[in-house]
Order: C-alpha cells, then structure tokens, then sequence
C-alpha cells in the first residue's frame, strides 16, 4: 500500500523552532536558554543520558510540561505549535477499557469529531493489527500495544510528530522492527524522537543531537549518510555509536 | 471446587454449630432458639415475613438508588468545581463525624413513619462512601493519560483549557478511568444500605423486618426475631452479591488480580 494512502490529508510540512528553553528544579538548571531547531519533514533524533532534560525539553514542545519555559516555541510557517503534533509516550498509554479501534480514534471523539473509522482500519492493517481492532489492550503483547499507540498517533495526521522513548520499552527484536515500520510511516513528517539508544538515533535520524552537560546544551548536529531506517547490521553505524556514547558518558 | 458448594458447606457447618451449643448449653428457646425452631417459624410465617422482607427491600434499593446517584452528581461536581471542593470537601468529612443513626428519630419526625424516612436513612449513609471512593478515583486518573489527552484536543488558539476540553476529559478519561473507584463505592454502599433501612425501621415504623424483628422481641417469639434476621441477611448477601457480578460484567476490563493467585 502506498502512503499516500494513508497520509491523505497530509498537512504541509513545518519546522519547529524553539529559543531560550529553560527548566530548573529546586533552584537548579536542568537546561538554559536552551535553542532547538527541528527541520521540516525529518527525523530529528534527541540523544541524552537520563535526567539531563531530553524528555522534559519535548514535553515542553508537546505543551504538557508546567515546568519548563520557553522564550519563543513557534512553527517555522509563523505559526503556533499548538494543534498540530501527536505526542508518543515510551509507555503506550492505551485505555484500557477501550477497544484497539476505540484507542486508535480517541482524538476524534475528544475533539467531538466523528472518528474517520475507515482510516483507522487502514492504520491498524498497516502496523499489522487488522485482526486486533476489537481486542481489549490488556489482550495484546507489549510491542503490539506499541504499535496501536502509533497507529493512534498517526490517526492524529499532525505536521509534528513528537516520540518520547517510544520503542525503549520492548525487546530487542521488536524494537527493530517497530522502528522499520515508524520509520516507513513518517516519511515526509517533522518528527522528534527522544531516545537514550545511539544506533535508534542512527537508524531513524536524518539528523541527530547529544544533549549533555550541566545545564544541559545541544551538541553540533551529526547528519549520518544515507536513508533512513539504516540497517541495523551497518558497521559504520556501530561505529558511529561507539563514538555517541563516549560522548554521552564524557 | 465451585462457588456454591463452597457456600453449602460453610452453611451447613455453622448450622451444625449453631445446633450443637444448643444441645450442650440446653439453652431455653426464648434465648436461643435451635436452627429447625427458626426454619418453622420461617415456614408457618412466610406470607408475614414476605410481607415485611418487601418492605424493607424496597427501602434499600430506593436507598442505594438515591444515594448512589447522589453520590455519583457530587463527586462529578467536586471534581467539576476546583471552589466547591474547597468549600464543600471539608463540610462533607466533618458531617461524617455525626452518627447518622442518631439523625434516625429526626428524620422519622420529619419523614414520618413511612418509607420516605427509611430510604433517606440509607441513601444518607450510603452517600458519603459512594462520593468518596468516586471522587478520590476522579483525582487518580494516570497523568500520561491526561497528557496525551491535551495534546489532542490542543488548539492553536492559546487561551488555556476551555471548559468543553475540560468537559471532554472528564467524560472520555477521568470518569471512565474512576469506574473501578466507584464500584468498590457501590459494593461498600450495598453491604450498609440495609443498616441504614434497619435502624430507621427501629426507631419508628409500622412494617418491614426491622420492625417485625422489634415486634417478635417484645412478644418473646424470639424464633420468628431470628427467622426475620434470617431473611434479612439472605437479602443483603444476595443484594451484594448481585451487584458485584453485575459490577464485574460492566468493567471487564478491570480483572481481578487475586483471582488466580
């Protein structure tokens, strides 16, 4: 199946931009006038050590952190962020008294908008979860639910996608072909995917970014050649990771 | 082994017992009379005892009805209006401090005799436990839940949460989310209801058990006080009963976690 198909109604493509992110506990700067620029239409790949502030800085994006602050956070049309990014959390955050299909198109109904089931259908036949549309998630296997919370998060067809961990918690396998498939599905959207996995950002990132330090601050950008997925077994990649994480532990 | 028989024998066991301490304390009848004295009470006055059971059934379901309903509108409310709570919260805990069995004779003089005073008996002691586990699963919806919530009902106007986002939240998580918190609410409100009918039959009525039961005391048919007790406890298990299975149906996505263990 093309993905036109699916991405019908993609909307045009947006960069995101965001200048003087600050976030501090207890008096303490976890980051300051922290700038991120993310690129239209790619895959930006936040890399970080836990507790440095990479998934605080996206939830800032995502506009759910009462925390963290912001001097500007702007689309690169001009334009608010606000309305236009599904956010994926590392845990699946599927309710559990609803139905795959019924998950899939939370959106719609929150919105009180009449769920556009027929897209739904295709989304889950294209994570593969056409025969589980009726299934309760407590029937599922953990990287199935992953794969219908990004069913969900596709639903939403926004300009940003914003991924926070989203495959860190499912084995080895899976996790590979989880990012095969969410790479597969985001061609041509502006994503940012927050993961602490060096060859997850050289796999899936057409850019990707070290936030270390104290206060936290970006690293240059690292634009590793080729297309993404990248395969895993590249060895060019492995070495390219060895370097990240002797970056991340410095 | 299944349910029911596991329910048999530990009848039949107590019953036993039941016999047993009459046969060896040789107790009069009018202390504590012998379980196949108050099965023929039962069978000679089932169509008195009938009568009076349904009395008394009728206040606890009114009372659970009320009181749940209410119950389920001032949790909504308390979690709807951030000033109520604030207000209302510490009111509505204080007023637990009062007995309610103590309000019994008030209500009677201002209900009267008959089944209004009874049903607001049980519909005021099942409400603040209803209210309660409802409201505090109000407040525990899974915050990731919320979070990913407001990212889709964002809009590009930022003007915070407007009430119909707030209204979405509550009706697609929060309270779906609560279901669980109310049904342990609901169990807890259908093993007191019957207390709260009781005790208003007590203080002054002219039917239901609890009025029988005071009635066969003051004659000495103390076989005909247990057999009405003894119908009194069949229906409140059976009411329990019945609403657990029927709660159990309703959240199947809330497994029993001890079920296998």
């Amino acid at each position: 199946m093309p993905a036109q198909t699916f991405n019908r109604d993609n909307p045009p493509a947006i960069g995101v931009e965001l200048r003087g992110g600050a976030l501090a506990f207890d008096g303490r700067a976890v980051f300051k006038d922290l700038d991120l620029d993310i690129p239209a239409g790619q895959t930006t790949c936040l890399l970080g050590a836990s507790g440095v502030g990479k998934s605080s800085l996206l939830r800032l994006i995502a506009g759910i952190s009462p925390e963290a602050t912001a001097r500007h956070l702007g689309a690169s049309d001009g334009g608010p962020i606000a309305g236009r990014i599904a956010y994926m959390d590392q845990r699946d955050l599927l309710l559990p008294w609803l139905n795959v299909l019924a998950n899939v198109t939370l959106g719609a109904r929150l919105r009180g908008e009449a769920p556009d089931y027929h897209r739904a259908g295709d989304l889950l036949a294209r994570v593969g979860l056409a025969d589980e549309a009726n299934a309760l998630p407590s029937a599922l296997s953990g990287g199935m639910r992953q794969r219908a919370a990004l069913a969900r998060t596709l639903m939403e067809d926004r300009a940003v996608v914003l991924m926070d961990e989203p495959f860190s918690a499912v084995d080895a396998l899976t996790r590979l072909r989880l990012q095969d498939l969410a790479a597969e599905l985001l061609i041509g959207r502006t994503t940012l995917l927050v993961t602490h996995d060096p060859l997850e950002a050289l796999r899936l990132g057409h850019r990707i970014l070290v936030l270390r330090g104290d206060p936290a601050h970006m690293s240059t950008p690292l634009e590793p050649a080729g297309t993404v997925p990248r395969p895993a077994d590249d060895p060019a990649l492995h070495g390219l990771a060895a370097g990240i994480l002797r970056d991340l532990a410095a | 082994m299944d349910i029911a028989r596991r329910a048999l024998i530990s009848l039949a066991i107590l019953l036993a017992g039941w016999q047993g301490l009459v046969w060896l304390t040789d107790v009069e009848p009018f202390i504590l009379p012998g379980p196949w004295l108050v099965l023929a009470s039962l069978a000679g006055h089932l169509e008195l005892i009938g009568k009076h059971a349904v009395t008394t059934l009728l206040e606890i379901i009114l009372g659970l009805l009320f009181g749940s309903v209410f119950g389920v509108l001032s949790a909504v409310s308390l979690s709807w209006y951030p000033n109520v709570r604030r207000w209302l919260l510490p009111l509505l805990v204080v007023t637990q401090a009062i007995p309610v069995f103590a309000l019994a004779p008030v209500l009677v003089l201002w209900l009267g005799y008959g089944l209004a005073s009874k049903v607001m008996m049980a519909s005021l002691i099942i409400f603040f436990p209803v209210t309660a586990a409802f409201l505090d699963g109000l407040r525990r919806t899974e915050p990731g839940w919320l979070d990913l919530a407001q990212t889709m009902t964002a809009r590009s106007t930022p003007n915070g949460t407007t009430a119909s986002q707030r209204w979405a939240l509550l009706r697609h998580i929060r309270i779906p989310a609560a279901l669980p918190a109310l049904a342990s609410g609901l169990r807890v409100a259908a093993s007191v209801a019957p207390i709260g009918a009781v005790v208003g039959e007590w203080v002054g009525s002219s039917a239901g058990l609890g009025y029988l039961m005071l009635h066969a005391n003051g004659r000495m048919q103390i076989d005909l006080l247990f057999a009405a007790l003894f119908v009194l406890a069949a229906m409140a298990v059976t009411i329990y009963f019945t609403l657990d299975w029927l709660l159990r149906r309703l959240l199947p996505w809330q497994p029993d976690s001890l079920a296998h263990d």
